[in-house]
């Protein structure tokens, strides 16, 4: 096949801002490595590694069941980048899970480090994991956050420990039966965060979860659960990002987010894989009375995306606020949508997707907007917006509405705009070059999701932005 | 010294816009170019600026002896030119605010671009739009996007205030303004002058002058110099037409 290679190649002519950040693949040792056919001995071998209970064995091997009766998703396009019998899709790094940055390697700790996550975790975060290919290996949470009671934990360590939670939602929110790659998470899935704020329990700070994916032909499978008990409330970050790799690596993480009566999970996810990433990630959360769940998604990175962050809104009053801005800069194609689906009544959604293509980049939006018979007075509002930088790049928006309720008010709203000479050169006449120029525009794109984060996150954002529009240098 | 423009023929696709156009801008000195619409005034502004599609055929242009024909348009922006256009564009995603503090830190060499590096620039950006009677509000909105054709003028005059440029050209920035603005816009114009910066004022009308008193005025029309002279030039453009103007100096 001729057409990755071409494609890599022009990967390896532009810059980004990942791999400025954080340089080539190093190789890591590995514990154990797994690769070849997905059958059921292996799938048993990683529940084995895991010493998992049974009843998690058993949904692993249910799922694989799935995906091989499963079709390829018809909207899943360039996936023949890769073969998936010949990705590692488990890799247990040799290094033990820690509490202090200082008992890590240095060559990991100095991912980090370029990332800035241990300043970040000192100012703000009431907590922090990190996985590093397919296992936790950094675990901390603040003090006065585990006397309330509220669980972060590897979910490895929470199937065992808290069978009973995590049974209730695990592969609940989003079922593996969904589609091809969903029923492949549930078999292979590893690494991840377990979240649970106890009722009435308000986290004020954010609690983050960093995900880096450290070499070629990997594939990750991590899987997070964020739930919030009655009238709880907690904002969830999940960051991603790889150095340049030689091979593309495939990322198909899942999140479930769960918000009981009267709670409130947010989302944040800031996506920042390398060019060498195709990226699927499977979102979904569940809203119940008078809940509410925020996704926010900041989509920089990546060869190719595939995220529908998606809200059941469940319970009556429930509610969702769902924004997504996405960057595709050169040889990339983005396919992201917000889905809300309308169950309860005087549910609201909002959905804003803004997009910015870039030297040939494809972005498209697939969103679903489905209100149910009996989900009266049901309100959803969509905004798409897309930014086209030049004749090479696209951008495409393919909303859909099922609307089987009356009383309900849909509506959605479209505007694309090119980035013009003159724009372009009224930027630069004031003393700013083309590159910044087009940064600048994209940072304030992306000012919906600034909004939305932490002041530190806000300032990394920046910079990886600025990173991405620089001028070609030591790299590439 | 100053901007020095040298028998320059610029094209713009198959089109000769100016053609062997010579004029000097001295520092402490305000120089009127005039001219009817489509004589070239604002292509010559963008030839200075070294905008992309206005190809020197011919000629020179320096600043303070030095050629800025082989320089990008930001590169002349950081020598000290400014260019207040005449319809500034709307740029979606961008602040005034975040413009101006990013044209800032790049003449600082401040590398993140959008970092407020001097709270200073912040405050004087403040009292400036106030002065000038451009609403505070509006450094917090997209670049142009919505304003009014005065407003634009006023966040042309705004950058150009805190920008401090060497060589200011100034394209029709008066047009769409009420007789406060305009004043305002003379007032500043003046200043510039007698802290011994060049102004390059591009006008359609002799209005303007009227508050600001230029020390040299440049007839174009057709893209060619017809005439060239002191104040009184622009009374005589304002009287008898230009059309009439050239044929006094030109023949016909």
């Amino acid at each position: 096949m001729g057409k990755p290679v071409e494609l890599r190649e022009e990967i390896f002519r532009s810059t980004e801002a990942a791999v400025e950040l954080l340089g080539y693949e190093k190789p890591f040792k590995a514990q154990v490595e797994i690769r070849g056919k997905i059958t059921r001995d292996v799938i048993e071998e990683i529940s084995r590694i895991k010493k998992e209970p049974e009843w998690m064995t058993r949904l692993r091997l249910k799922s694989l069941e799935f995906f091989y009766k499963l079709p390829m998703p018809k909207w899943v396009k360039g996936i023949e980048a890769i073969d998936l019998e010949e990705l590692v899709f488990y890799v247990k790094p040799e290094v033990e899970r820690v509490k202090d940055w200082d008992d890590l390697p240095p060559e990991l700790r100095e991912y980090y480090d370029r990332l800035g996550l241990p300043e970040i975790e000192k100012k703000l975060l009431a907590g922090l994991t990190t996985v590093f290919e397919s296992e936790t290996i950094y675990a901390k949470v603040k003090k006065h956050l585990e006397e309330k009671g509220v669980i972060v934990m590897p979910i490895e360590e929470a199937v065992i420990k808290y069978p009973d939670l995590v049974k209730r939602y695990f592969l609940r929110v989003f079922p593996f039966t969904e589609h091809k790659f969903a029923a492949l998470h549930g078999a292979l899935w590893s690494g991840g965060v377990f979240v649970y704020v106890p009722p009435g329990v308000k986290v004020r700070e954010p609690i983050e979860s960093f995900f880096l994916i450290g070499r070629s032909a990997e594939g990750q499978f991590e899987h997070s659960l964020i739930v919030a008990d009655e009238g709880a409330e907690v904002t969830w970050i999940e960051g991603c990002s790889a150095p340049r790799l030689s091979r593309f690596s495939f990322h198909d993480g899942m999140v479930e987010a769960y918000a009981h009566r009267n709670a409130f999970v947010k989302i944040v996810t800031i996506q920042n894989w390398s060019r060498d990433v195709i990226n699927f990630n499977n979102k979904r959360g569940i809203a119940e009375d008078n809940a509410r769940v925020d996704w926010v998604e900041g989509s920089i990175g990546s060869k190719m995306t595939y995220v529908y962050p998606s809200t059941i809104l469940k319970g009556d009053y429930s509610s969702t606020r769902n924004t997504v801005i996405q960057l595709a800069k050169g040889p990339v194609l983005k396919d992201t949508g917000s889905k809300a689906i309308h169950v309860g009544r005087m549910t609201k959604s909002k959905i804003i997707n803004k997009s910015v293509s870039v030297d040939g980049g494809v972005n498209t939006y697939r969103g679903i907007i489905r209100v149910v018979k009996g989900a009266k007075y049901a309100m959803s509002n969509v905004e798409c917006e897309a930014m086209i930088f030049d004749e090479k790049s696209q951008a495409f928006t393919y909303p859909h509405n099922q609307v089987d309720e009356p009383t309900a008010t849909v509506s959605h709203e479209a505007r694309t705009g090119r980035l013009s000479e003159a724009q372009l050169f009224y930027l630069q006449s004031r003393g700013i070059e083309e590159d910044e120029a087009k940064s600048l525009i994209v940072l304030g794109f992306l000012d919906e999701i600034m909004v939305e984060l932490p002041f530190e996150y806000v300032n990394v954002l920046a910079k990886v932005i600025q990173l991405e529009f620089k001028k070609l240098g030591g790299y590439g | 010294m100053g901007l020095e423009v040298e028998n320059l023929t610029v094209r713009v696709r198959d089109k000769l816009v100016l053609k062997k156009v010579s004029l000097r801008v001295d520092y402490g000195a305000i120089h009127v170019v005039m001219g009817p619409n489509g004589s070239g005034k604002s292509s010559l502004a963008y030839a200075i600026m070294g905008r992309e599609g206005y190809e020197v055929v011919e000629g020179d242009i320096r600043l303070d002896g030095e050629s800025l024909l082989g320089l990008e348009t930001h590169e002349r922006a950081l020598k000290g030119i400014y260019l207040g256009m005449q319809d500034p564009p709307a740029v979606p995603g961008v602040r005034l605010s975040t413009l101006i503090i990013a044209a800032i830190n790049k003449r600082r060499g401040v590398e993140e671009l959008t970092k407020i590096s001097d709270p200073r620039v912040v405050k004087s950006m403040q009292k400036i739009a106030s002065e000038i009677g451009l609403a505070t509000e509006l450094l917090q909105r997209e670049v142009n996007m919505g304003f009014s054709g005065g407003e634009r003028k006023r966040g042309e005059l705004l950058q150009a205030m805190i920008l401090e440029p060497k060589v200011a050209i100034l394209d029709e920035p008066d047009s769409g303004l009420d007789i406060d603005g305009i004043r305002k816009v003379a007032s500043y114009i003046d200043s510039l002058r007698s802290r011994g910066r060049a102004v390059m004022l591009i006008t359609h009308y002799a209005r303007l002058l009227q508050f600001v008193k230029p020390d040299v005025v440049t007839v174009l029309i057709d893209g060619e110099v017809v005439a060239r002279g002191g104040p009184e030039l622009a009374f005589e453009v304002e009287e008898l037409g230009y059309e009439a103007v050239r044929r006094k100096y030109k023949g016909s």
